[in-house]
This record gives C-alpha cells, sequence and structure tokens, in this order.
C-alpha cells in the first residue's frame, strides 16, 4: 500500500509537465469512466426514472383502468383530496409510528446483538449465523407465522402467555387497532433486528480497540466507554443503520397485507397506495399517492443525515 | 459472461474461448426455444387450445372442461387466486392489457358488470342469452346481466342457508320447521350458550351478510345503478337501520364467536363444528364438510335463511360463477361454443358432485349423484332459496361500494343506529373522488 502511494506521488514533484499529462490521462480515464457507466446510467433512467416522472403525469387525472374513456385532466385536485382526507392521515400516522417503534425497538436490541456478535469468542459462527436467521426468512412467510401465533384459533401467545391479566384464550390480537399494531410491530421487529444489529455490527468492529483501551486505562467505566468512546465513533453506521430502517420501515407492507389486510385502522402509506392503485385501479390517484409517499420518504431521509449530522460521503469514507 | 471449462491445455486461447462461449450459448437458445415452441403447439398439431381461467375448486371445472374438449379444441384450466378480489384484480389488470391468453373465465358475480362495463367481455349471441336465461335461476340471470344483456353464462349459483345443530335447537327449544328471525336465533344462542357464526371480516363476504340483512328487510344498498356513479344510494334507509341493529345485536352479544371481527367462511364453519357451534349462516357446501367430524355431520340441521324482520321472507346472499369470453381472446367463436357446453345442466350436474357448488339451473338439480349426496329436502331448499335470493347490486363500482361498506361497517362491535347514515355519505363520497378508500 505505502509502495503505491510512494510510486503515485514520484511523478507529480516536476509540477508543470506532469499536471498536463496527467490532467490528459485523467480526461481519457474520465471519458472512458463515462462510457462504463453510460448503459449503467441509461438503464436506470429507462426502469426508474422514466416510470417516476409517469407517475407525476398521471396524478394529474382522474383515471381507472375499468373506465379508461373516462380519462379527465385533473390538475392538483388529487393531491387536494388527499391531504384534506382523513384515511391520508390516519394511515401516516400508523406509518410513522411503527417506523418510530420498531427502529427504536430495533435499534436497541440490534445493538445488543452485535455486541454479542462482536464479542462472542466460542462458537462465533454459530451465533452470527442463529442471529441472522430471521433476516433470511422472507417477510410474507414470517408474517403468516406470526399471524398464526397471535390467531385466537391456534396461536401460542393466548395459552403462553395466558397468565397475564389481560390475556386470555379469547383475546382477539386482530380485533382491535392496537393489539392488531402490536402484533405487525413484533413480526416487524422479529424479522429485520438482524439487518440493523449486521450493519452495527460492521460499525461496531471499526471502533478502535487502543481508542477503548486507552479509555480503560484512564479508568472509564463499561458505560463511560459505551457512551463516550464505542458509541460517539459508532456515529456514521448508526446513520447508515437508522437510515436504512426508517426507510424501509416507513413503506411497510406485507406484514400488514398478511396479518391484517388494513383492518381495524391498521394501513400504512404503501398500503393505502397499493390498494388505490392495484385493488382499485384509480391510477391517477393511486400515482398521486405514491408521488407523496416518495417525498415523504425523501423528507425522512434528508431529516435523519440532518439529526446525525453525518456527511454521507464521509461516511463512505471519501472525505 | 460465463465460458465453459476449458476441455484441455490447448483451449487458453481467449478468441476461440469467446466463439467456444457462443456457440456453447448460441445452442442453449436454440434448445430453449424449441422446448418453448414444443410447449405452445398443442400435442394435436393445429388443435386450437383455449385457456380457461378458473377459480380454485376441488377439480370440478378441470373435469368440465375435459369434457367439453372437442376435436377442434382443447380447453385447458388455469387457476386464480383463491380471494373473490384477487381473482377480479388479475383478471382485470391482464384483461385492461389486451392479453390474448385468456379466453374463458369464471368470474365472480359482484364483478360482471365492471367487467362488461369496461368491454372486456365478447357479448353473447342472443340465441345462446335466451338458452341461458330459460334455464337459469332468476338470482343467476340477474346477476349475469349488464344493460339488458346477458353478459356471462351462468355456471353454478351458491346460496346461504342457516345451519344449525339439532341438539342445540332442541335443547333451546325453538321449532326450526317455521322461518326464524336473527333476533330469534340471536336470543336462543346467547341464552343456552351457543354461538351464531357468520361472516364479518373486513372482505366481500362481510358485505355479502349486510345486503342479504337489508335486502331481507325490504330494502337495498343502491339502485338506479345505470347511472354509473350517480346510482341512488339507498343504504340509510330503515332497512339499513334494520341490518345495523342486528348486527350490533350480535357483536353485543354472549352469542357472538370471540372471533366474529375475523371471522370468514373457514372459520365459521370452525366455530359451528366446535361444542359451542349452534347456528352457521354459510354457503351450500357446508353439508359436505364435517365429513371428519362424524358426531357432528350427524347432528347438522338446514333451514331457510334467517329473516330480518319477522313475518317478511328472507331474501338469502346469492353467490356462484358466471363463465364469460374475453374480448380479446383470439378465439370468441369457438369459446363461446366451449361456455355453452361448460353450462349446459349436465355439466353442472358434474361440477356440484366434485364441488359441493350447486348448479345455475333447476335442471342441473337432476343429477342423480346429487340426490345420494344431499337430502332431497336441502336439494328443495336449495332451489328455493335460490328463487328468493338478492344478489349484490349490479354495478361496475361495485368494488368501491363494496369497499366503502366495509370500511364504515367494520368491526361489527362498533355498528350502531348512525352506521347506515354513515356509510350512505362515505359511499357518495368515494364514488365521486372526494374521499380516499
Amino acid at each position: 500500500m505505502s509502495t503505491a502511494t510512494a510510486t503515485a506521488a514520484t511523478p507529480s514533484s516536476p509540477r508543470t509537465p506532469t499536471k498536463a499529462a496527467a490532467t490528459d490521462r485523467a480526461k481519457a480515464e474520465n471519458r472512458l469512466g463515462l462510457k462504463l457507466v453510460a448503459p449503467a446510467v441509461i438503464l436506470m433512467l429507462v426502469v426508474t426514472a422514466w416510470p417516476m416522472l409517469r407517475a407525476l403525469y398521471l396524478s394529474t387525472f382522474r383515471y381507472r383502468l375499468t373506465t379508461p374513456d373516462d380519462r379527465e385532466f385533473q390538475g392538483i385536485s388529487n393531491y387536494t383530496t388527499i391531504l384534506t382526507d382523513r384515511l391520508f392521515w390516519q394511515d401516516t400516522l400508523n406509518t410513522v409510528i411503527i417506523m418510530v417503534v420498531t427502529v427504536a425497538v430495533e435499534l436497541v436490541i440490534g445493538f445488543a446483538f452485535a455486541m454479542v456478535m462482536h464479542r462472542i469468542v466460542f462458537a462465533r459462527g454459530a451465533v452470527r449465523t442463529s442471529i441472522l436467521i430471521p433476516y433470511g426468512i422472507i417477510t410474507v412467510v414470517s408474517a403468516f407465522a406470526w399471524q398464526f401465533t397471535f390467531s385466537i384459533n391456534n396461536g401460542w401467545v393466548n395459552s403462553w402467555f395466558g397468565w397475564l391479566p389481560w390475556i386470555g384464550p379469547n383475546t382477539n390480537w386482530f380485533g382491535d387497532h392496537w393489539p392488531a399494531m402490536f402484533a405487525i410491530m413484533v413480526s416487524e421487529i422479529w424479522k429485520t433486528t438482524p439487518f440493523m444489529s449486521l450493519l452495527l455490527l460492521a460499525g461496531l468492529s471499526q471502533v478502535s480497540e487502543d481508542m477503548i483501551e486507552a479509555a480503560k486505562v484512564d479508568g472509564a467505566t463499561w458505560w463511560q466507554r459505551l457512551w463516550k468512546v464505542i458509541l460517539p465513533n459508532m456515529r456514521a453506521a448508526i446513520m447508515v443503520a437508522v437510515l436504512f430502517r426508517a426507510l424501509d420501515a416507513f413503506r411497510i407492507f406485507d406484514n400488514i397485507y398478511v396479518m391484517t389486510k388494513g383492518a381495524q385502522g391498521t394501513e400504512s402509506s404503501s398500503f393505502l397506495t397499493y390498494r388505490q392503485v392495484i385493488e382499485q385501479f384509480q391510477l391517477g390517484m393511486g400515482s398521486a399517492l405514491s408521488v407523496l409517499l416518495f417525498l415523504t420518504v425523501l423528507l425522512i431521509a434528508y431529516l435523519i443525515t440532518k439529526f446525525f449530522r453525518v456527511d454521507l460521503a464521509q461516511a463512505r469514507g471519501e472525505g | 459472461m460465463k465460458h465453459p471449462p476449458p476441455e484441455g491445455p490447448g483451449h487458453g486461447n481467449q478468441g476461440r474461448r469467446h466463439r467456444r462461449g457462443g456457440l456453447a450459448a448460441a445452442a442453449a437458445l436454440v434448445t430453449v426455444s424449441g422446448l418453448l415452441a414444443a410447449c405452445s403447439a398443442n400435442a394435436d398439431s393445429g388443435k386450437t387450445t383455449l385457456t380457461w381461467y378458473i377459480n380454485p375448486d376441488t377439480g370440478g371445472q378441470a373435469k368440465v372442461a375435459e369434457n367439453c374438449s372437442t376435436g377442434d379444441y382443447t380447453i385447458t384450466t388455469q387457476v386464480l387466486p383463491q380471494d373473490a378480489s384477487q381473482q377480479r384484480i388479475q383478471l382485470a389488470r391482464r384483461l385492461a392489457a389486451e392479453d390474448p391468453g385468456i379466453d374463458i373465465m369464471s368470474i365472480d358475480p359482484p364483478y360482471t358488470a365492471e367487467f362488461a362495463n369496461a368491454g372486456y367481455l365478447a357479448p353473447i349471441p342472443q340465441e345462446l342469452q335466451d338458452t341461458l336465461s330459460k334455464q337459469s335461476f332468476d338470482g343467476a340471470t340477474q346477476a349475469a346481466t349488464w344493460n339488458d344483456q346477458l353478459v356471462v353464462a351462468p355456471f353454478w349459483s351458491n346460496v346461504q342457508v342457516l345451519w344449525y345443530r339439532k341438539s342445540f335447537v332442541e335443547k333451546a327449544g325453538i321449532d326450526m320447521t317455521q322461518p326464524v328471525t336473527w333476533d330469534q336465533i340471536i336470543d336462543a344462542a346467547s341464552e343456552n350458550g351457543g354461538k351464531v357464526a357468520v361472516q364479518a371480516n373486513k372482505y366481500e363476504g362481510y358485505v355479502v351478510w349486510i345486503n342479504a340483512l337489508i335486502a331481507g328487510a325490504g330494502g337495498d344498498i343502491v339502485s338506479d345503478t345505470d347511472k354509473g356513479i350517480d346510482a341512488s344510494i339507498d343504504i340509510d334507509s330503515e332497512a339499513g337501520d334494520k341490518a345495523a341493529a342486528i348486527i350490533q345485536k350480535l357483536a353485543h352479544s354472549s352469542a357472538a364467536p370471540s372471533d366474529l371481527s375475523v371471522s370468514n367462511e373457514g372459520t365459521a364453519g370452525s366455530t359451528f363444528g366446535s361444542p359451542a357451534g349452534a347456528f352457521l349462516a354459510n354457503w351450500t357446501y357446508i353439508w359436505t364438510n364435517y365429513a371428519a367430524q362424524p358426531d357432528v355431520m350427524k347432528d347438522i340441521g338446514y333451514a331457510r335463511y334467517p329473516q330480518s324482520v319477522e313475518g317478511e321472507a328472507s331474501h338469502p346472499p346469492y353467490g356462484g360463477i358466471g363463465v364469460g369470453v374475453s374480448a380479446y381472446s383470439n378465439h370468441v367463436d369457438q369459446s363461446m361454443q366451449a361456455i355453452e357446453c361448460i353450462t349446459n345442466p349436465d355439466n353442472q350436474g358434474v361440477n356440484a358432485e366434485l364441488t359441493g357448488n350447486m348448479p345455475a339451473s333447476a335442471a342441473g338439480y337432476d343429477d342423480p349423484k346429487l340426490h345420494e349426496i344431499y337430502p332431497d329436502d336441502l336439494l328443495t331448499l336449495f332451489q328455493d332459496s335460490l328463487n328468493a335470493a338478492t344478489p349484490r347490486s349490479v354495478t361496475p363500482y361495485w368494488s368501491d361500494i363494496s369497499g366503502a361498506i366495509q370500511s364504515t361497517w367494520h368491526p361489527p362491535g362498533d355498528v350502531s343506529s348512525n352506521t347506515p347514515a354513515d356509510s350512505a355519505k362515505f359511499i357518495d363520497d368515494v364514488l365521486h373522488g372526494r374521499s380516499l378508500l
């Protein structure tokens, strides 16, 4: 590594001639680079930007797939309908609650798991694998598993936790808003905590052992080492983990679809969009909802990066 | 790009490896396309294949497809999702894309008008329409008609009856030979520790129940449906209030199963088969549902669907399947011949024998095997119920109306005297794009 740096540095010392040469080479390399990424960029534009623009265009129409002759330009009226609708705000609130609660719980449990995976000395592979198993399970499958778990007919939650005063054999978890939300969140947390812990593990392994050692020598307690040394040094990793999971959680769909189908007011923003576009074929209204969903996700990403005061380029090691 | 591993030391040359890779890829392509061609062509060359998209069943439609395949065409079946609304979604999306891969399809009655209105269904020749109208039950014809045209061929017709446990009604001392009302069975069940099992999850089945309750009280959910989104919404009426009162009464009584708000046909069947089972409003197939529980089987009694209002005849829920031909099929004429065969009374009988889904015509009930499986008085009850059945309103906007009802009437425990008025307003808002559904 050091040799490579040295050889690269040597020709740059006689400044003027080499700089011009380097620029030529850099230009050529840049051109080659552009050519190399061009196919990928074009593909991205076709599969990502085009549908996005199309959604934006469709969102200004009243357009239903089964009554195509009825299509009519509406301007921003779809947006005003949505933004003044109670259901939209209720679903957004649900989604935010699910996002905040699941990410917070996952961050704590995920960090504990990351510590275990980081520090464990025996059966390291087995422990790491078993922690990661839920993440390897398809969300729909895990949602069904948790639906059966909480089911009033054949679930084990009601029988195992029957000793709790508020749980009995006739507790219908999917019969009321909050119990149903609880079940959905448990399923989501179980499924994605391993992902969180994996990202945190990466951050944890980057914290220099020397610093921890130095803090130990200075007499810092375990708690102080955690809060003053480990966590501040993991800020970028924590931000990436929270950002990824928050965006994922905000788009929650599968668990709700399988467990309640949106009943008991458990609908999320994605589920509302799905119902407009796929079930009701309301391409106009559905596109408007997708656009709003996209903007919300952007906003969340912006707020999280601001909150953690981390430069993403720096987090990638480019700064 | 992957290359085949070199076979010997002489294969280090890049160019040759590339050529070999290209050759191998070309060979693979030829093989795959050959296989695909073999798959798409019918085994008997030159014979047309008609693809029939069916709702999942226990082999009835596949058998009918076999019976109706001729020297000119073979009918193959493709299975749609279990859930009726998912069946609608899959069919409608493919038809909107003008997919010629669908020739014939089994369509649930509430979505028939939507498909016909969107121009997805090929018009049925008048002669065939006449035959079908003549042979089918009134409810079946009504559900298959849009703009005065029969747009699908009624194939099987399902109807709900009131199933009860003989031991329970004996204990409760109710005379089941006389028509009973919802109030009576709810009271009898709560006083004697029994459960009244219905379908009240947030899904189409719940609206089926609500529709029957309203129809039984002499009302309807919507009328003047040919006006599209400006149809008259009648749910906020005396009949609507009666329906809400019945649901409210059941939901707050001890006769309500603990899973009431998530109950569907299957879970209601389980409740009925459990020791607390007393009454069950459910489809015809319940008769053959308890083969594994002989004690329950022996204990099952049946009666006409309960009345909403004492003294007024009930209008049981109607279900079933109509068979339509896609307007985008490349074989419309042959498909018409095929549906004529599929829906003839003999094949309706064959389907009923294999699936428990009853024929859409009185002639279909003549099938001798049906009389071996079902008692004669039960078959008579099914036919009488079908003639009195009220299908859900035939409108292209049924899925919106149904969704709006599900949103406002679910969970059943929250239904109150305000619910009919709330739902009428909400349906109107949804239809006019003022509210999200």
